[in-house]
């Protein structure tokens, strides 16, 4: 019972890691990778068009954005991540990478 | 009011576009493009190819951003420069003045000079009409050679595999890709094309395309066999468009030559993209590439310098990210070096400086279908290769870019066996934290 009570533990935690990443985090891209293919736009199940967030290396602050992560896994060059932006967090951009 | 002209429609056209925008809301802009589509992403044919994403994604500007941009488009070809008297002429005759010139007009497909090229059947991939005639062509049951190296023809045996067409894919030597790729990475993407149905005929040369009342029906080899086949996928390399620039009297090498601020010889003549002949500090050779990356850099920083607003185009370091048999690859810097007897010159989403390596040693890891080379230079890395897992792309297209001194995990690297993937994360766990400056 105990091993069964441990997993259901971790599980949770899981969740709750997720969850607050879902709270505090945003799509974020790096525009000097993006080729414009639109992988991102058309995978959004909200149709939100991501490829103009990517393209302009805006973060996606639309308040219908689930991060659902479909855009993050769908993009084939690797241009979008989540960022926590926890606004209690010092944000360290890398030098000379454009936002 | 200065008036620009931006011969071509690519990304490098819309990028001086957007930076014109930027320093002059009032000039009058004319952007000039011979294909009937507009701007689309040419690199997103091969997902449109494979199925994984329909037409109407393929273009990301919608009619309101030309009308904010307040552009006027007009399709036309544009056949001369007459630099003294500031003109452009068009095909049919038309005159267009002009205060400051780009001319981005981008590279084509080279065909093959067998007998037979001209046949219907035959296919290359350059254009959005060129993916949409492979897919009118491409049915289940047909059968396809194709003959080509680097992205463009796996682009191309992707896509048909996709429409279950039967593919062959001749290689004239003994592996795939062989100035960028060592064995084993051509080896890996060899096995996946296998894999996925397609038959590889090494030591194979197309002699000649075979064909019946102007339709292709096989080819033959130099060592005389015949294979029948529906379609013929060419992708031997690209060469940029220069007849525009070589009737205007534009100084031209492989490319056009421009200088740092991508001005060419010739007054108020700009130039960017796939036909720019850039100079490149990492290898100290003015090169080609057929980048989005670059062509959007260079096309902003010419729109720039055409507006007044003087901006140096310095080439980052090479870098793209592909998929070569549906196995993701991050190819980074110098790489591999020689000639690839599939290719002629480059092609698309290809650099001319991945095959420039100087003396580099190569420390390799490999897991399973997931590779990671690295070229390790005296204190820098001046290249890699990431295959599959793509934990370490980003990382490493920054320590390449930005030549991160790597002194402190060079012999760490260079041990046999070494757990390169945790050198090199935890090393660019420490450098981002160390060289970044606090928000």
């Amino acid at each position: 019972m105990g091993g069964i009570d441990m997993n259901f533990k971790a599980l949770f935690q899981q969740e709750s890691t997720r969850r607050k990443a879902m709270a505090q985090g945003y799509v974020v891209a790096e525009s000097s990778r993006c080729v414009q293919c639109g992988i991102c736009s058309y995978n959004c199940p909200l149709s939100i068009d991501v490829r103009r967030h990517a393209w302009m290396g805006v973060p996606v602050k639309d308040s219908h954005c689930l991060t659902c992560g479909e855009c993050v896994a769908r993009c084939p060059r690797g241009v979008l991540s989540f960022e926590n932006t926890n606004l209690f967090q010092v944000e360290r951009p890398i030098p000379g990478e454009r936002r | 009011m200065r008036r620009y002209v931006l011969i071509g429609g690519g990304v490098a056209s819309i990028a001086a576009l957007e930076a014109i925008r930027q320093v002059d809301s009032a000039g009058d802009v004319l952007l000039i493009g011979d294909e009937s589509h507009g701007y689309y992403s040419r690199p997103g044919l091969a997902f449109y190819l494979t199925g994984e994403l329909p037409e109407a994604y393929l273009f990301p500007m919608k009619n309101q951003d030309y009308l904010r941009l307040n552009v006027r488009r007009v399709r036309a070809k544009a056949v001369r420069i007459h630099p003294g008297e500031h003109t452009v002429q068009l095909q049919d005759g038309r005159l267009v003045p002009y205060d400051r010139l780009l001319v981005a007009v981008g590279a084509e497909a080279q065909m093959a000079k067998v007998p037979g090229i001209e046949l219907d059947g035959v296919i290359k991939l350059d254009s959005l009409d060129d993916a949409r005639t492979i897919l009118q062509k491409a049915r289940r049951g047909r059968t396809a050679v194709v003959v080509g190296g680097g992205i463009t023809a796996l682009e191309i045996v992707e896509g048909l595999v996709a429409r279950r067409v039967r593919t062959h894919y001749f290689l004239r030597g003994e592996r795939y890709w062989s100035n960028v790729l060592d064995e084993t990475e051509a080896r890996i993407v060899e096995e996946r094309l296998r894999e996925e149905g397609v038959k590889i005929h090494y030591h194979t040369e197309l002699e000649a395309i075979l064909g019946k009342g102007g339709s292709v029906t096989g080819v033959r080899t130099k060592d005389g066999t015949v294979i029948p086949c529906d379609l013929v996928g060419v992708a031997i390399g690209i060469r940029p468009r220069l007849e525009l620039a070589q009737a205007s009297g534009i100084q031209v090498e492989r490319g056009v030559q421009v200088s740092e601020t991508l001005q060419t010889n010739v007054e108020d003549v700009f130039a960017a993209g796939d036909i720019a002949q850039v100079y490149d500090p990492h290898t100290g050779k003015s090169v080609l590439d057929s980048l989005w990356g670059p062509a959007r850099e260079q096309g902003y920083a010419a729109g720039s310098n055409m507006a007044g607003f003087t901006t140096a185009y310095r080439k980052p370091v090479a870098f793209n990210v592909t998929r070569l048999a549906n196995l993701t690859t991050t190819i980074i810097g110098t790489v591999g070096h020689g000639e690839d007897s599939d290719v002629t010159g480059i092609v698309r989403g290809d650099s001319e400086t991945w095959r420039q390596l100087p003396d580099a040693i190569a420390a390799q890891a490999d897991f399973d279908i997931n590779r990671l080379r690295l070229l390790v230079g005296v204190n820098t890395l001046l290249g890699a290769i990431v295959m599959g897992d793509q934990t370490l792309s980003r990382p490493l297209q920054h320590l390449i870019t930005q030549g991160a001194d790597i002194t402190p995990i060079r012999q760490r690297l260079l041990q046999p066996g070494a757990a390169l993937v945790d050198v090199v994360a935890d090393f660019w766990t420490a450098w981002r934290g160390k060289v970044a400056v606090p928000a």
